[in-house]
């Protein structure tokens, strides 16, 4: 099924790398914070790639202009959102959790809640009904000796 | 002609599924035995149909009959043999009729091999199937035609995406589909079982090996669709996180939450309506990922399989299937009264801790997936949900699940003691509590990661030999050769989801990457090892251009591997793809990639060294494995079930 999508995302491939050589930043440490900002901000033409992976030309505006803002002393926070504020949210593969997204942060959290609420009530439920006492009763003690003894 | 026969064979196998619905459905409502009979011919006579259908297609790929459309758009003569065959399924059409082909083989199958499955129960089956499979045939051949004809043929075709060209891939789509339909299975089980009225552990015994089937396909299907992805795409991602992705996931959850209710169902007789749910579900989920990919709502910017007319027709699909299904199981479900009664910690507690943990999970990377999709229409948005929250989101949930899994795998049935289960396990822990301590020494406090998840994988592993070791008793080893196949196929499958743990984690938290530019005879280092890009020359393939470097990889002055990264250009699409030459170990993997020449004639050069990588789809093939072990027992063997159609209870305890 993968297929579909990535007939699609090449469509628009160049034939050239992800990170050009190039790009690379000097500084190790700003390499390794632009890479891990790379890795979260979607490339706008590609479908589902990012754009540390993708090889669209415009991926590599962005990474260049990520470069930039970095070198020029922005926080990773600051950076994505100087992309995100050029882009628009759609470039974030990690939605800010602001407004209704808290819906979808809350979404998995809410439903693992109430699962485990409603699996409590089943067990307590299968439980309490039913499970007898494990050990045998006096009565079925003597019918067992009984038995044994026959 | 041979396509127009294929075509026709279509419409008769359409006819045939129409009979296949409403005949043994109504002869099992009114007991009419002949009509009853009728659905194990009509689901032979539908297979046949389909078969020769499919395989008119395949003569138009192989001898290259480019008055058909479909071929031309997707072969070309210079192709291998094996993407000319695999290029039947290599796209919409083609892929939607292997879809009906393996849909109707396991109708078949059930026809001739559930022989001793109730005649009503099996006709019932049947019509399910067959309803299923008259709305798909309806889909190709009102919207999605394979056999169309070109006016005037062309001279030559224009190639399959070069990157579908691959012996990886060409085996992915079929083994998904095996899991996406073999779930069908379930659901037809569970919707004939609905309409019956009856639920018990001879139902769950023969849901049981079809469920096991789908699932032990899709493991294969989504193991393949990842390696290749690794291999090929040129960076050695393996996973992503897309939505065609998810699509496969979300069945392969729900489907491993539905064989694990299921043997509760088969033991104690009860959740008999909560897995009726799981197989509605399971396939549902299937239904909806084939809605993602094939309408392309999802990933709206560039969509080119989307065709609103087919979206709207397998939405139309879905929502009959399930809605029905799940009005069906309202009226239904109260009227299956469970059994047995257990106490909390016990075994069937802990299955149904597994089945809240797996099904959650699912539904995180559904509304993950979908939440583009709801943004866009409820509020015009276009945002992205990409890996960074699904790797927070879902995460902690398979963290909980390894958690309780070796625990839950040895607690005995009804009820149980936490700290008697825990007495078995201590070599496990104290494994695991050193494995954590070693991996936080070697990487110096870097990854949490690499901790936890390595941990976890050590845990899981040692449980699952702690579960068969307590299984030996004390009359030691000839015992364990004597253990039922289910078992062995437990241990198995749960070491191999610890053998991924491992992999995945140790993997993303200690991969080292290098880029640069490398001049011919130049030497550089990467962690370890002295690369030398020796040389770089152009060879011609049977389809493509390539350029081929030549790189030895040393490390402390002895030779490691010779390596020969690829570029290709395929001409026809004017598309290059690379070949990331690949040294495969047991502890890591050494990937690397040729990329352009420079202006000062040097190369550009990806090195990535990446430590377990291979435990990945080691673990993924251990799970599969554990599946078919499993399968094997004699218990479950898809005639076995029947055989003994009044079931004696299995022991509790």
């Amino acid at each position: 099924m993968r297929i579909l999508i990535l007939c699609l995302s090449l469509v628009f491939a160049f034939p050239a790398f992800a990170v050009q050589p190039d790009e690379v930043l000097a500084d190790p440490a700003l390499e390794a914070r632009a890479r891990e900002i790379s890795r979260v901000l979607r490339c706008p033409v590609c479908q589902g790639e990012t754009i540390d992976e993708s090889n669209a030309p415009i991926s590599r505006d962005l990474r260049l202009y990520l470069r930039e803002r970095l070198v020029a002393g922005d926080s990773n926070d600051q950076a994505i959102q100087a992309v995100a504020d050029r882009f628009g949210e759609y470039v974030l593969f990690e939605p800010p959790a602001q407004g209704v997204n808290w819906l979808l942060y809350l979404a998995g959290p809410v439903m693992a809640l109430l699962a485990l609420v409603l699996g409590w009530r089943f067990l307590r439920s299968r439980n309490v009904a039913e499970v007898g006492p494990t050990e045998l009763s006096d009565e079925e003690k003597a019918r067992l000796d009984k038995i044994m003894r026959d | 002609m041979i396509a127009e026969l294929g075509h026709f064979a279509l419409i008769l196998a359409l006819a045939v599924a129409i009979f296949q619905v409403i005949v043994p459905m109504v002869g099992a409502a009114r007991g009419w035995s002949g009509w009853i009979e009728a659905a194990r011919p009509a689901a032979l006579a539908q297979f046949g149909l389909i078969g020769i259908s499919f395989a008119a297609l395949t003569v138009a790929f192989v001898t290259s009959d480019f008055s058909v459309a479909l071929v031309y758009e997707n072969s070309h003569t210079a192709k291998p043999m094996i993407y000319k065959i695999s290029g039947v399924w290599g796209n919409h059409e083609g892929s939607m009729l292997l879809w009906v082909l393996i849909l109707s083989l396991f109708g078949a199958a059930v026809a001739t091999f559930d022989a001793n499955l109730p005649p009503k129960l099996r006709a019932r089956v049947l019509a399910v199937q067959a309803a299923i499979g008259m709305s798909f045939l309806a889909f190709i051949l009102f919207t999605s035609n394979p056999f169309l004809r070109m006016a005037s043929p062309p001279f030559n075709g224009r190639d399959l995406n070069p990157l579908l060209q691959d012996p990886g891939l060409a085996f992915h789509p079929p083994f998904l589909y095996l899991g996406y339909v073999g779930l069908s299975m379930a659901f037809s089980f569970a919707v004939a079982a609905l309409i019956e009225g009856r639920v018990d552990a001879a139902w769950a015994r023969w849901v049981r090996p079809w469920t096991l089937a789908a699932w032990i396909f899709l493991t294969i299907g989504i193991g393949l669709g990842s390696w290749w992805a690794y291999y090929e795409l040129g960076w050695g991602g393996f996973w992503f996180w897309d939505p065609v992705e998810n699509a496969s996931f979300m069945p392969w959850l729900i489907a491993a939450a539905l064989l694990h209710s299921a043997i509760v169902v088969e033991k104690r007789e009860v959740l008999k309506s909560w897995t009726i749910l799981l197989a509605i579900m399971a396939f549902g989920f299937s239904l909806i990922g084939t809605f993602i990919v094939r309408s392309g709502v999802i990933t709206s910017v560039h969509s080119f399989a989307s065709d609103p007319e087919r979206g709207v027709f397998i939405l139309l699909i879905l929502g009959v299937f399930l809605g029905g299904a799940l009005t069906l199981f309202t009226f239904r479900a109260p009227a299956m009264q469970a059994r047995g009664a257990f106490a909390p910690v016990s075994r069937e507690g802990a299955l149904v801790l597994n089945n809240i943990l797996l099904a959650v999970s699912a539904f995180v990377v559904f509304v993950g997936t979908m939440w583009p999709l709801v943004a866009e229409m409820l509020w015009d948005r276009k945002l992205s949900v990409g890996a960074p929250f699904f790797e927070q989101a879902f995460t902690p949930f398979m963290v909980a699940l390894a958690i309780i899994l070796p625990l839950g795998a040895i607690l005995p049935w009804k009820r149980g003691r936490l700290a008697r289960v825990l007495y078995p396990l201590r070599g496990a822990l104290v494994l695991t509590g050193a494995v954590m301590a070693l991996i936080f020494a070697v990487s110096t406090g870097r990854s949490a990661l690499a901790v936890i998840g390595g941990g976890l994988g050590v845990w899981l592993v040692g449980g699952a030999v702690a579960d068969l070791w307590l299984r030996t008793g004390s009359s030691g080893f000839a015992r364990l050769r004597r253990l039922p196949r289910a078992d062995w196929g437990k241990a198995v499958a749960h070491a191999g989801l610890g053998v991924t743990f491992i992999g995945i984690s140790l993997l993303m938290a200690w991969q080292v990457e290098d880029i640069r530019v490398a001049h011919i005879g130049e030497t550089f280092r990467v962690s370890a090892y002295d690369i030398t890009l020796t040389e770089v020359d152009e060879r011609p393939g049977p389809n493509y251009q390539a350029t081929v470097a030549t790189m030895k990889v040393t490390r402390d002055g002895r030779q490691v591997a010779v390596l020969y990264p690829e570029k290709r250009i395929y001409p026809v699409q004017a598309m290059p793809t690379t070949e990331a030459a690949i040294q495969n170990g047991m502890f890591r993997d050494l990937y690397l990639v040729i990329g352009d020449t420079q202006p000062d004639g040097g190369w550009a050069v990806r090195t990535y060294i990446k430590p377990f990588a291979s435990w990945i789809w080691l673990g993924v093939a251990l799970m599969a494995l554990g599946g078919c072990i499993s399968l094997s027992d004699r218990r479950y063997r898809v005639a076995a079930g029947a055989r003994q159609s009044r079931p004696s209870p299995q022991p509790a305890e």
